[in-house]
């Protein structure tokens, strides 16, 4: 995140003026639970990466690639919707450094 | 050329909105403000305005439709009285914080319960931390005259918030009296034409509007509404000298009536404003130093201004058409205001200050209620006492 700004640079009215900032906004700190691909069981249907509401999935050259833990809130929602049942929600206590790094 | 017409408040505020044509009108029927738009709503329907009219199902949803449409770009109004105002709550807030230069007319009429459709000012005054600059027209003329100055107020590029225009439900909004109507090119080159600052329909420069704020930017947000309401006050006298300019009637932040050698004053708000001007000349013809002063802009609230303005007189009432439940000793809001600005921004010794709260859900204010309030401030001039500070005028014990 860059420093936040004072009253005095901010627009007014709570308006953003520079498009596609919330990507600078880590909504990955609110995860209690982490999306776990086995990559063995993945078809890259890309289901999870339709689904995802916060385009968390990492998808490269059509493969379904892992996902983006700065953005993925860990809602489960690639869970649940994956059909091959390849993505496991690991608590972050136990989830240790694995699925880091896309 | 001006015409001169007989109008009620409400056809007044119909015509200048006639005038000022706005892009986007939405709003709700509700007594006594109906008439506002619904004569308005027939220059829609004549087309003599450009208007989008939205009918709406509610005055949450006139609110929201404003605002939306206040986004959009668009130079909003809209009318409510009580109840309507209440509803809107919420999303006045909004249209606020996103600095959305609107003009609603309130016609003031008391908040239930039990029910009531007469005037008190408990509407307006129970908004008047929303964010809204707040502006009190004493009869018809003055209605007309803020509803064209409200439109540049609002849209100053200091300002940038919504504007109220009060009228006394009833009292204002249906007694007719005489009206200048200018004309409608002299009115439309006054208010000129609108470019929003930011507009959501404005493709070339994608915005995002109305996203979450926690923590880390919310009191930012909010310290620029204050800072804006700072601007305000200066933004009101330039778009009055303006006005006086082009049209010749002086409006300022409130008006001062014999008060420049006056030893007693009242301060009081829209229409009672009028009565209380024949009183004082009644007690100046029998010798008595009676002044008045009625704020105009209750929001921002020009303290200095009103303290600067007193400081020369022996005692004040401060009169309230609304009460605040529960405040030091039941005392109105005008009362607490200005006993505030006194205090901070006064000189020592304070100068003896009595509330009076009156005229609650309709009750008649009368020239000789006044004339006691004077006589009243006569005594505690004398005296130095002011006896019970706060005082319910009119209500049987
Ligand atoms: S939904 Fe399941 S199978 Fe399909 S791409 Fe995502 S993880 Fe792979
Ligand atoms: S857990 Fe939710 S946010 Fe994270 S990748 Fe899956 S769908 Fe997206």
């Amino acid at each position: 995140m860059p420093e936040p700004k004072g009253w005095k640079e901010l627009p007014i009215g709570g308006i953003i003026d520079s498009p596609g900032s919330a990507r600078d906004l880590e909504t990955g700190a609110w995860r209690a639970r982490r999306p776990i691909v086995d990559k063995d069981k993945c078809t890259s249907c890309l289901q999870c990466w339709m689904f995802c509401p916060d385009m968390a999935v990492v998808v490269q050259a059509d493969k379904m690639r892992g996902f983006d833990l700065y953005h993925c809130k860990g809602c489960g929602i690639c869970a649940k919707i994956c059909p091959a049942d390849a993505i496991a929600m690991v608590a972050e206590a136990e989830a240790g450094t694995e699925g880091e790094g896309g | 050329m001006s015409d001169f017409r007989a109008l009620d408040g409400n056809q007044a505020v119909a015509e200048a909105m006639r005038q000022i044509n706005p892009d986007v009108v939405a709003a709700y029927p509700i007594t006594p403000q109906t008439e506002a738009v619904q004569v308005f709503s027939q220059f829609v329907a004549d087309g003599e305005v450009d208007t989008e009219f939205v009918t709406v199902e509610s005055e949450h949803s006139a609110m929201s439709a404003c605002v939306g449409a206040g986004a959009a770009g668009a130079r909003v109004m809209t009318c409510t009285s009580s109840a309507g105002l209440a509803l809107m709550w919420e999303i006045t807030y909004i249209a606020a914080s996103m600095r959305l230069p609107m003009v609603m007319m309130v016609a003031n009429r008391a908040l239930s319960g039990p029910i009531n459709i007469h005037c008190d000012h408990a509407d307006s005054m129970g908004t008047r931390d929303n964010g809204w600059i707040q502006i009190y027209s004493e009869n018809p003329q003055e209605a007309y005259d803020n509803m064209i100055q409200a439109v540049r107020i609002a849209e100053h590029a200091d300002v940038t918030l919504p504007v109220m225009v009060m009228q006394d439900g009833f009292i204002t909004s249906h007694s007719v009296e005489r009206v200048e109507v200018f004309d409608d090119a002299a009115v439309s080159g006054f208010v000129g034409p609108y470019a929003a600052n930011f507009q959501l329909l404005g493709a070339s420069r994608p915005l995002t509007f109305g996203a979450l704020d926690f923590y880390d930017y919310y009191f930012e947000h909010k310290r620029q509404q204050v800072e804006a309401f700072s601007h305000a006050t200066e933004a009101v006298l330039e778009v009055a000298a303006d006005f006086n300019c082009r049209f010749g009637r002086d409006y300022g932040l409130f008006q001062a009536y014999r008060l420049d050698d006056a030893e007693v004053a009242v301060v009081v708000l829209s229409s009672t404003a009028g009565t209380a001007k024949v009183v004082v000349d009644d007690l100046r013809a029998q010798g008595i130093r009676a002044g008045l002063l009625k704020p105009r802009v209750f929001r921002p609230f020009p303290a200095a201004e009103i303290v600067r303005a007193l400081s020369h007189v022996k005692a004040i009432a401060v009169m309230d058409r609304s009460t605040s439940f529960g405040s030091m000793m039941g005392a109105g809001p005008l009362f607490l205001e200005t006993a505030a600005a006194f205090h901070v921004l006064g000189r020592a010794p304070q100068i003896p200050m009595v509330g009076y709260v009156f005229g609650l859900g309709g009750r008649d204010i009368s020239p000789p209620d006044l004339e006691g309030v004077y006589h009243d401030l006569l005594a505690v001039a004398d005296s130095g006492d002011v006896g019970d500070p706060v005082r319910y005028l009119g209500v049987r014990g």
